[in-house]
């Protein structure tokens, strides 16, 4: 899932006079108001803080409440969805106009029906509407899959992400990661036929005398690999 | 986009299987769209169907919803530009006015506006918020039964509505908290309202989003019994007239009302709920500390009570503790307590006494604390004596460090949070000093806390403090032996010569006592049980004869609300309420009569002019700035 991100930020806390014997827990209590809302100068929303330092010297300004400035370094975990990012979340309610779909249990999604692909077609199955695939029988999308899609916009007042399923690579998570499997299946078989090749060709440079030690590390790696994997199928 | 002609429509209702929902939304959809071309024919038909109309005929009920179960599938396309005529119209309808098929369609509308588009969901959310109370004309017929029975109807569905818009968006309700606080009847709304309003607050703090929107209700609720109390005027109730605390209370008790639910309390108490009645805001503030009452009840029974107790603890620090002088708002956390007075009970107390003693808080605050802490122990049945006793302890303790590091004369305004402690140290001690020194644990470590040594500080707390306080302690302690060297009572020229009146006047502290008999009619049904009236202290120099005694020892566990139905003697008997949880007494402080003998002093009739003259319960200082 894309959109989540780590922050290193040096920020600066104003503190009440009426505080100054409690700074920790001021400190973490005005970090704890940034909490799920979106921050623009941080370019996303707060998920967690970590507080990694904080300056034992503070700054008091001057006026009529003598606030002091503490500074503190903190890690942030950012939630900051943008346009084309994949987003991954669970369906809770699904109807033929839209999909509602829940991101990382607080962000709310939806996928408008124009903006699901025409490979999925709602159906009503057992009495409880269900999108599925055309195409794959076992592709459907239905109250509590977890779903991979695409974002169009995000709000980032309410948080609410509008979403899409036109790309091929969207959908059931599940589904999707089976069929990758099947993919990759595919491809480990071309890459063995591949590493076969390679294999010769080293063999050649050994012979050649230009074998370096790494590149044995590799080939015993590789024929160990290829040995399990032969077992593996024998089995 | 086609005309869906009048006649089409009419044939709705019968026309289910030839035209298919989808077909109906995509048609709805395209009327939609079309706004945004400039074409608003059909457009301005549909907002005409919504446009809420007195008496539908069948054929409009099955159009109205029709059009919003079709509108509720094209909800994503309804734009708060283009479609604000459809959007205002929907905010007119009220689910008050229409049968369940239209409320049900109606809201399934709002969930789909709210899940489709963030930025309809503040909308959605205050729409449903509206519906917790009946629109005005149905505000009077409330108890009409097919009103009660529409109105579960309606309330079921918003709650659930609610719950379900915030399972498919889950911020939701940190949205909703500021708009149901910020949609609160105000002060002077009608009572019904405003109850019922309350009711909704409380079933959403229980309800399946309470867990993020209950920190929010319990305070708001707080707020506004706080903004009725201060409505209520003192002068309505209270007379100055620092004459005598005790006294008052112990006004003949020996007559009797007809009403029965008065015949509990001293005439003059009577005479201050009778000033009350009448008093909308009364009974107002009355029935929402009743709801409240109830709630904490459902709340205890459903083993959260120690949560939402943390709640109301942290919003009466906030708020109620510094509201100047709240005189009837502080009862919810006094029955919090006593419905666990284990937990809360005993919480309560810490938190206060911790607030007293602390530095950090601001003069005001801590003699608050103090305030409260006094007339909470003083007054609340529930609490064990041991804890009265540690809490003194500490107190004791904090004065005396007090006079340790503060060596200096009198200066009541200089010292007013010692002062504050002190009389809070002989407040407590007027009501349980009896039942202290019954258990001789505890007595004896009443006789080892430096407590003369306080009295007898330059700062003279004895000088400062309320006379009528200092008074009835000394005597009490008299009786009781303490500070008793070489069989004269050490602070015998202080009694006589009646030196702490002469302070009277002067900046006297506050006489701020915030758990005073609640004159609220219907909320003291419920603190009765609880609460200890002085009329029923046992003191110290109360003496009596044996038959006395044991009939009390005996019917001591009965409740003292069974005396309504006895005679004066047995009543005065049963009053051993104080001193009855410790049943460890020594047989010669038994020998006490509990009759209270001023109220034999004076009978009720010459006292009943007076009576009217000082009725205070709770009375403000002569020097509120004191404060």
């Amino acid at each position: 899932m894309e959109g989540l991100k780590v922050a290193k930020a040096n920020l600066k806390v104003y503190i009440h006079p009426s505080k100054s014997n409690q700074v920790s827990q001021a400190v973490l209590r005005e970090l704890s108001s940034l909490l799920f809302t979106f921050s623009e100068i941080l370019d996303g929303v707060v998920l967690a803080y970590d507080v990694n330092s904080l300056d034992t010297c503070a700054k008091i300004l001057p006026g009529v409440r003598p606030y002091f400035g503490v500074k503190l370094k903190v890690n942030l975990l950012l939630f900051s969805p943008k346009p084309d990012t994949l987003l991954e979340g669970k369906v809770v309610k699904l109807t033929q106009e839209s999909i509602h779909v829940v991101v990382l249990g607080f962000s709310s999604a939806i996928i408008a029906e124009k903006d699901i692909r025409e490979e999925f077609v709602c159906k009503t199955k057992r009495g409880q509407d269900v999108y599925a695939s055309k195409t794959n029988k076992r592709h459907v999308i239905k109250v509590g899959t977890m779903i991979r899609f695409l974002v169009k916009s995000f709000d980032d007042e309410i948080l609410h992400v509008y979403g899409s399923l036109i790309p091929e690579h969207t959908g059931s998570i599940y589904w999707l990661d089976k069929s990758l499997e099947v993919v990759s299946h595919n491809d480990r078989i071309e890459k063995k036929r591949k590493n076969e090749g390679e294999q010769i060709m080293l063999q050649q440079h050994a012979v050649n005398g230009e074998l370096s030690t790494l590149d044995t590390v590799q080939k015993r790696k590789n024929s160990k690999k290829l040995k399990h994997q032969k077992h593996n199928e024998e089995s | 986009m086609g005309r869906v002609q009048v006649s089409d429509w009419e044939e709705f209702p019968r026309m289910e299987n030839d035209f298919s929902d989808s077909q109906l939304i995509h048609h709805f959809r395209g009327i939609l769209v079309a706004v945004t071309k400039g074409d608003r024919e059909n457009y301005d038909e549909l907002v005409g169907y919504l446009h809420p109309k007195r008496n539908l005929n069948p054929d409009e009920i099955a159009i109205l919803l029709t059009t919003l179960k079709a509108l509720s599938g094209a909800a994503s396309y309804i734009d708060s530009v283009h479609h604000e005529a459809l959007l205002f119209a929907v905010s007119r309808m009220s689910l008050w006015n229409y049968g369940t098929d239209v409320m049900d369609a109606l809201l399934e509308l709002i969930i789909s506006l709210a899940a489709s588009n963030g930025k309809y969901l503040d909308w959605c959310l205050e729409m449903l918020v509206k519906h917790f109370v009946p629109p005005y004309y149905l505000l009077d017929s409330l108890k009409q039964e097919n009103i009660i029975d529409r109105k579960t109807k309606v309330l079921s569905r918003v709650h659930a509505a609610l719950k379900e818009i915030a399972d498919l968006v889950p911020l939701a309700p940190l949205r909703l908290s500021p708009i149901v606080v910020q949609k609160m009847p105000s002060v002077f709304s009608k009572e019904p309202e405003i109850v019922m309003y309350a009711d909704n607050m409380l079933r959403l703090e229980s309800g399946a989003i309470g867990e993020i929107v209950g920190s929010t209700m319990l305070p708001a609720l707080v707020d506004r019994l706080l903004e009725l109390d201060v409505e209520i005027g003192w002068d309505g109730i209270l007379q100055e007239d620092g004459k005598c605390i005790f006294e008052m209370e112990l006004e003949d008790f020996t007559e009797f009302g007809d009403d029965e639910n008065c015949d509990s309390m001293p005439p003059s108490e009577l005479l201050n709920r009778k000033k009350l009645q009448g008093n909308m805001v009364v009974d107002k503030l009355d029935s929402l500390i009743v709801l409240t009452f109830l709630h904490l009840e459902s709340c205890q029974s459903s083993g959260r009570l120690v949560e939402v107790f943390d709640v109301l603890l942290a919003s009466f620090q906030k708020t109620v503790l510094n509201a100047y002088k709240s005189k009837f708002t502080q009862f919810v956390m006094f029955y919090a307590c006593a419905l666990d007075p284990e937990r809360c009970g005993v919480k309560f107390a810490m938190v206060l006494t911790d607030m007293f003693c602390r530095d950090v808080n601001s003069p005001i605050t801590r003699m608050s604390a103090v305030a409260y802490l006094a007339s909470y122990l003083s007054r609340a049945k529930f609490l064990s004596a041991a804890l009265v006793t540690s809490i003194l302890q500490s107190l004791v303790d904090w004065c005396y460090a007090y006079c340790k590091s503060h060596n200096f004369d009198m200066n009541p305004r200089a010292h007013q949070v010692f002062y504050s402690g002190c009389q809070a140290i002989m407040y407590i001690l007027c009501f349980r000093l009896r039942s202290l020194m019954d258990i001789p644990r505890l007595k004896l470590q009443l006789l080892n806390m430096p407590m003369e040594a306080i009295w007898k500080h330059k700062l003279s707390p004895l000088k400062v403090c309320l006379p009528t306080v200092v008074v009835e302690f000394l005597r009490q302690a008299k009786a009781a032996q303490f500070f008793m060297t070489s069989e004269t009572f050490v602070f015998n020229d202080v009694l006589e010569s009646d030196f702490s009146k002469a302070f009277g006047g002067m900046d006297r502290l506050d006489m701020f006592f915030p758990f005073d008999p609640c004159l609220l009619k219907k909320s003291e049904s419920y603190i009765r049980p609880h609460f200890v009236r002085w009329s029923k202290v046992k003191t110290t120099y109360d003496e009596g004869d044996d038959d006395n005694d044991e009939i009390s020892d005996s019917g001591s566990d009965a409740s003292d609300d069974d005396f309504v139905d006895r005679n004066a003697k047995d009543m005065i008997d049963d009053d051993m309420m104080v001193t009855v949880e410790d049943l460890d007494f020594t047989p010669d402080l038994n020998k006490m009569s509990i009759t209270p003998k001023s109220s034999l002093k004076y009978g009720f009739e010459t006292r009943l002019d007076q009576c009217t003259l000082m009725p205070a319960r709770i009375r403000p200082s002569t020097s509120p700035e004191s404060l």
